[in-house]
């Protein structure tokens, strides 16, 4: 056990770290997809602002800091201001739980890495996401405006009825793997099974259509084509953040890039078998190895996602909603009763 | 819905209803279009176009004009056609002095004709594209687009505000190398029209999108004086190319793509087949080019050669004649119309006898094509107000003029 002070000390080295590649992370995930878009859509992306334009985020962040901070006279003001802070509040939270990597020694303290290991990691995810709609639906409403109301009103809809296929999606996991702890979760992946393929739970747990559920419903959450119906420029101007500026707006993008990551994060510790791979060398490489594991993961799933984005169009409110009550959520309910019958039947 | 004022206000007819104001800027209203909407939630119960944002008054300055000065003024009107409407003005005049046009500059101008058709298609197609989520279309078809352009500029100096064509024939021959670079041009286009086509056609989300959206019955389409794709989308099988040949369409083989069910998807797949289709003309125009002068042999109405100013007294007299006073064109009216890639571009053009027109009017296909707007669209949803607006491929310069 930690003393109290080497405690605290270590959580909030940990808390310090773990926002800072966070937010790296989703200026990084920004540049990713205007590169991969741009080379799908035969340009180059970003290139003026240091090699590779790596250095374009630096600059964007810059912009929008030093953009004049406009509110316009119309609109609620306290829930305007509100309303950007908890949706970036909301998905930065919830890095909190999220494990990237086995417990490690580092100067004579052994800490896992992860800010908290809760054996309920799962639900403070799905909780606190969900909070995030409440900051997409107060921008709408508060902004006043006609195209913000319409781009709240589709979001929280959208969200809210995504959301029941999302958390059924999981469900079958949770029964596979027994608990509610992330960290359980992986522990179950590892090993193999007929000697080469991974026990990651899409194979060996027979979870791969509630992983196929789980990559729909997430598109839809995080508002992602082909699901962005709430931003659908070319409808409704800019949806609910049409009446935000500078870094108000920065923040709802913010939020809307770490909701991915966090997304990326749950599917590959669910389904991908979190940082379970071939790990070999020093001790230092074996420490480091399980971490690059699940990084790579986490960029496969964010690379589908910009692929997504540079290949499909938009689907219409009434089909988005159709989709998801007609067909995902059946879908999921299926995969729960079977996953259930087949782990009663095992044991 | 009652008339079309010059400012129609809606006010809400029920107490769930809203007003929506979209446009004049409005990233998918293709321009300046402004477009009110009566909304129950994401229903529309009545919609109401309005224009006049881009009027340019370019009809009351063709009366100022010469008649040769009139051809740079029709460049501007449907900008995304310049040639169409080049060729159209020049055909009327041309109709009014009872000119014989060299075959030479005939089969050039149905070629380039046919290469405006297929730019303004793909301008079409990616903004269309672009509206309905797909953006990656829109800069592939700007890819082919920027070929086409390149092929303006060698063979007028301009990328887009060509007048090229002239009254008695064409501006310059074409430079050397250009009949190569448009065939090269043709033989790799049809693997392009493919490269969209799997993007979009096929693709489950684009067909939930546009099949059974924004409908049009024939009876509407015609009633409301719709033409182009969005006439033949509903299924009426109408083209002035092949209908009323002009500028010697009767040479040339095409089909005309005809869609039965009168939506979105429909006139896509028409605009989407006729780019195969102008890309065969454009073919056979190349193999079949004749040769022979670019000009009629009219010295009165046509600038005589830089060679023959030098040489010859008259040519330096009509030249200076033609420039200072332009050409007096014989009393009479006239109606032109040509199958611009939106549908029927008509000028009328009246002459009182004098060098400058009396009056020029035009007719815009897509003032007509727009009054289809509402049939569509009421009773559906917001987003297929995007997708109808896309479908009937509007120019605003042309509506408002």
């Amino acid at each position: 056990m930690l003393s109290i002070e080497t405690f605290v000390v270590v959580s909030v080295i940990k808390i310090v770290i773990a926002l800072f590649v966070l937010l790296t992370a989703v200026a990084y995930t920004v540049w990713l997809e205007r590169k991969v878009v741009g080379h799908i859509q035969n340009r180059w992306g970003p290139t003026r602002v240091g090699p590779f334009g790596l250095l374009q985020p630096l600059a964007d962040g810059i912009k929008f800091i030093f953009k004049e901070d406009l509110t316009p006279p119309h609109v609620y003001k306290p829930l305007y201001i509100a309303a950007p802070m908890i949706a970036l509040i909301c998905a930065l939270t919830s890095i909190a739980v999220i494990p990237i990597g086995n417990w490690v020694t580092i100067g004579g303290v052994h800490t896992p890495l992860q800010i908290t290991d809760l054996n309920i990691g799962l639900l403070i995810i799905l909780g606190i996401t969900s909070l995030g709609v409440y900051g997409v639906a107060l921008a709408g409403w508060s902004s006043n405006s006609k195209y913000s109301l319409l781009g709240g009103l589709r979001a929280s809809a959208q969200m809210v009825s995504y959301e029941v296929s999302l958390g059924l999606s999981l469900i079958g996991v949770l029964i596979v793997a027994g608990s509610f702890s992330l960290r359980d979760i992986v522990d179950g992946q590892g090993g193999h099974f007929w000697g080469f393929i991974p026990k990651w739970n899409i194979f060996y747990g027979g979870q791969f259509v509630a992983f196929f559920i789980y990559l729909i419903s997430a598109y839809a959450e995080t508002n992602r084509v082909p699901f962005d119906l709430p931003e659908a420029e070319s409808e409704l101007v800019a949806g609910y953040h049409t009446e935000y500026s500078a870094m108000k707006f920065a923040m709802f993008f913010m939020a809307e890039y770490a909701n991915m990551i966090t997304v990326a994060c749950v599917a590959s510790l669910l389904f991908l078998g979190g940082w379970h791979g071939p790990v070999f060398g020093p001790p230092i490489l074996q420490a480091i190895l399980p971490v690059f594991w699940f990084v790579l993961r986490v960029f496969g799933f964010l690379f589908v996602y910009i692929w997504v984005r540079g290949t499909l169009p938009r689907f219409r409110y009434d089909q988005l909603m159709a989709f998801g009550w007609k067909f995902l959520l059946p879908l999921a309910i299926a995969n729960l009763v079977i996953t259930a019958l087949v782990v009663a039947w095992r044991a | 819905m009652a008339h079309l004022t010059t400012m129609p206000e809606l006010e809400p007819g029920q107490d769930r209803t809203m007003i929506l104001n979209m446009g004049p800027q409005h990233p998918s209203t293709h321009g300046v279009l402004r477009v009110i909407l009566e909304i129950d939630g994401e229903n529309v119960v009545r919609i109401m176009p309005d224009i006049g944002y881009l009027h340019t008054g370019i009809e009351k300055t063709c009366e100022a004009k010469f008649y040769q000065q009139v051809v740079p003024l029709t460049d501007r009107i449907d900008y995304l056609c310049p040639l169409t409407n080049n060729l159209c003005y020049v055909l009327a005049v041309e109709k009014l002095l009872g000119l014989e046009i060299p075959p030479k500059a005939q089969w050039m101008r149905v070629m380039l004709n046919e290469l405006t058709r297929i730019n303004s298609h793909l301008v079409w197609l990616g903004t269309h594209a672009m509206d309905i989520g797909a953006l990656t279309v829109f800069l592939y078809c700007f890819r082919e687009r920027e070929d086409i352009l390149r092929l303006f500029e060698a063979v007028s100096g301009q990328r887009m505000m060509t007048s090229y064509f002239r009254i008695g024939g064409l501006a310059l021959e074409p430079p050397l190398g250009f009949f190569e670079q448009t065939g090269k041009f043709a033989d790799r286009f049809p693997a392009k029209v493919d490269e969209y086509e799997n993007l979009l056609t096929g693709n489950p989300i684009w067909m939930m999108r546009t099949k059974g959206v924004a409908k049009l019955a024939a009876e509407d389409a015609i009633a409301l004086g719709a033409s182009g794709p969005t006439l033949r989308g509903s299924g009426v099988d109408f083209d002035l190319r092949r209908d009323m040949p002009y500028s010697g369409y009767e040479n040339f083989k095409f089909r005309v793509p005809v869609a039965q069910d009168g939506d979105v998807f429909s006139r896509y797949m028409c605009r989407v087949r006729e780019l195969r289709e102008s890309i065969g003309i454009v073919q056979q125009a190349l193999q079949g080019m004749p040769e022979g002068p670019i000009k009629a042999d009219a010295p009165r109405v046509v600038l005589p050669d830089r060679e023959k100013m030098k040489t010859q007294m008259e040519a330096l007299i009509y030249h200076f004649k033609i420039i200072t006073e332009g050409f007096a064109v014989p009393e009479g009216e006239v109606y032109q119309a040509v199958e611009s890639p939106r549908g029927e571009m008509g000028y009328y053009v009246v002459s009182d006898g004098t060098a400058k027109p009396y009056r020029v009017h035009m007719r815009a296909a897509c003032l007509a094509n727009m009054q289809t707007l509402p049939k569509m669209c009421e009773g559906r949803l917001l987003a297929d107000v995007i997708a109808a607006i896309g479908s009937i491929d509007i120019v605003l310069g042309e509506i408002d003029r």
